[in-house]
């Protein structure tokens, strides 16, 4: 033991817990060429954003679907490119012990989510469709007036067969349907789901939200008020269009 | 068991009071027991417009707190033998309400009354709450201007959500609109809006609509219910209130511009 008498001193160190946004490179094929083609199309499209970027590695569906990868190649290809992968996911035995060799911890598979957007699926393999049934989703439905101060909110669409009154405001992480006047907050997709839409047989609205893009009533086109409208999310721009 | 019936706003001066001397007396005039209560403790006004001022002992808030019983608080109404009113007392605040001594109160006077009206003070807070809490039926006091039917729909929302009716999922207080102080050739300048503007904004069954009068500043200022004045119009748009919430077929009136003749051009009254 060493002599070293040192006072016990205030800790230098401690553990927490801490969740990162990471970045999940989703594999559905095991053609190294492919891959590496694909990934340098996406690199080109933003190249700073990639650039040492941090990346964890998901083998799920590949695996799931009997096809082996050389985890080790993937790796280099990965690093010769700016990524700096600091994790697989979802991999064998073989692939995680590979994986551990090259100071890559592996993790389990548990609680995997799949791709966040179709659009990412589809550029990547579009033949790999074998999504999980969809979670039952809670629409909501009102046939009584939104009063004033009342605040509604869905975790599917809300539909809602009567009047919303300024002054209320109603939230759905889906759809929005308003058969009657909109004249409160109409707030759709709050969690982020910029495909969801408003719709409405009148609208007055005080303020209109897609995935968090607003429009305040005063920012509203004088020709799209006191019409049936849908509005959608282009591009972040919403869009205002009469049905 | 009694109908407990609530007057209520969110704003203030659009003729709560007003409408709660009028209607109760109303309804004890056609025969129904009916006992009127303030609940706009610390600024009691219904002992005047009703004229018994002179004659309070004691109060809601005794009640509640068992200091005198019910019928010690309990003024009868020297014009109509049906009618009773329980005023609110002056020297307190809304926090000497309770929602348990509300309902003791409430249940004591429904075994004895045909209707219950509670007159609600302005505002959203306690003594707006515990006003339209126990309430059977709303009527929703509006003046036609934006700020009040604003408070009212905030209002239409808390009776929804709010109310004992709400929380214990018994089917919902009925909703009744009261548009007061009406004036058809405002409404046509432009300078007020009109019974459809409103109901477009609250969607609400319309009860009556009562002209902007003289005769009901004579009337609060005289300790007189306005449903009394039978020659006003806003006192006969009271008793067409009373008729229909009994159940009487009564067609709408003053929501046109009346159109004077010759004479009544030259003798016009009112």
């Amino acid at each position: 033991m060493s002599t070293d008498t040192r006072e016990p001193a205030k800790p230098v160190l401690e553990f927490k817990n801490a969740t990162l946004n990471v970045p999940m490179l989703i594999l559905h094929s095991v053609n190294l060429a492919q891959i590496e083609h694909q990934l340098l199309e996406k690199i080109s499209q933003a190249p700073d954003f990639f650039k040492h970027s941090p990346i964890v590695i998901d083998l799920q569906d590949i695996n799931s679907h009997d096809l082996s990868l050389d985890v080790q190649t993937l790796i280099e290809l990965l690093r010769t490119n700016h990524f700096l992968p600091v994790g697989i996911r979802g991999g064998n035995n073989e692939q995680n012990q590979q994986a551990l060799t090259l100071g890559i911890p592996y993790h389990s598979s548990h609680a995997i989510t799949h791709p966040v957007t179709e659009k990412k699926a589809e550029t990547l393999k579009p033949s790999v469709t074998d999504e999980q049934p969809t979670e039952p989703v809670e629409n909501k439905f009102i046939n009584t007036p939104v009063r004033s101060g009342q605040r509604i909110y869905s975790r599917g669409d809300l539909i809602i067969a009567a009047t919303v009154s300024a002054g209320a405001e109603i939230m759905a992480e889906g759809n929005i349907h308003v058969y009657g006047g909109l004249r409160g907050r109409a707030l759709a997709g709050v969690q982020g789901n910029a495909n969801s839409r408003i719709f409405c047989s009148r609208l007055e609205a005080e303020l209109i939200s897609i995935a968090g893009n607003y429009k305040i009533n005063d920012e509203i086109d004088s020709d799209n008020l006191n019409k049936p409208v849908q509005i959608f999310l282009q591009e972040r721009a919403l869009i205002i269009e009469s049905i | 068991m009694a109908r407990i019936i609530v007057v209520t706003s969110g704003k203030g001066g659009v003729g709560k009071t007003t409408t709660s001397a009028a209607i109760a007396m109303g309804l004890a005039k056609k025969g129904h027991k009916t006992a009127v209560i303030d609940f706009d403790v610390g600024l009691r006004n219904l002992d005047l417009i009703m004229g018994c001022e002179r004659r309070v002992v004691y109060d809601f808030v005794n009640v509640i707190n068992e200091e005198a019983t019910l019928n010690q608080a309990l003024i009868k109404d020297k014009r109509c033998n049906q009618l009773y009113i329980l005023p609110a007392s002056q020297t307190r605040d809304k926090d000497a309400l309770t929602k348990e001594g509300v309902g003791k109160v409430l249940e004591e006077l429904s075994k004895d009354f045909k209707y219950i009206v509670c007159d609600s003070p302005a505002g959203i807070e306690r003594g707006a709450n515990l006003a339209m809490y126990f309430a059977d039926d709303a009527f929703v006091v509006t003046n036609p201007e934006v700020a009040s039917v604003r408070d009212s729909d905030r209002m239409l929302g808390i009776l929804s959500s709010k109310s004992r009716r709400a929380e214990q999922g018994d089917e919902p207080i009925k909703e009744y609109l009261l548009l007061t102080r009406y004036s058809p050739a405002r409404v046509k300048l432009g300078e007020m809006l009109s019974v459809d503007d409103v109901q477009d904004i609250l969607s609400l069954h319309l009860l009556g609509v009562i002209p902007e009068s003289q005769s009901v500043l004579n009337a609060s200022n005289s300790g007189i219910p306005v449903i009394l004045d039978e020659q006003s119009d806003a006192g006969q748009a009271y008793s067409d209130i009373v008729a229909r919430y009994l159940g009487e077929d009564r067609p709408h009136r003053f929501i046109e511009e009346e159109k004077k003749g010759l004479f009544g051009k030259l003798f016009r009254s009112k």
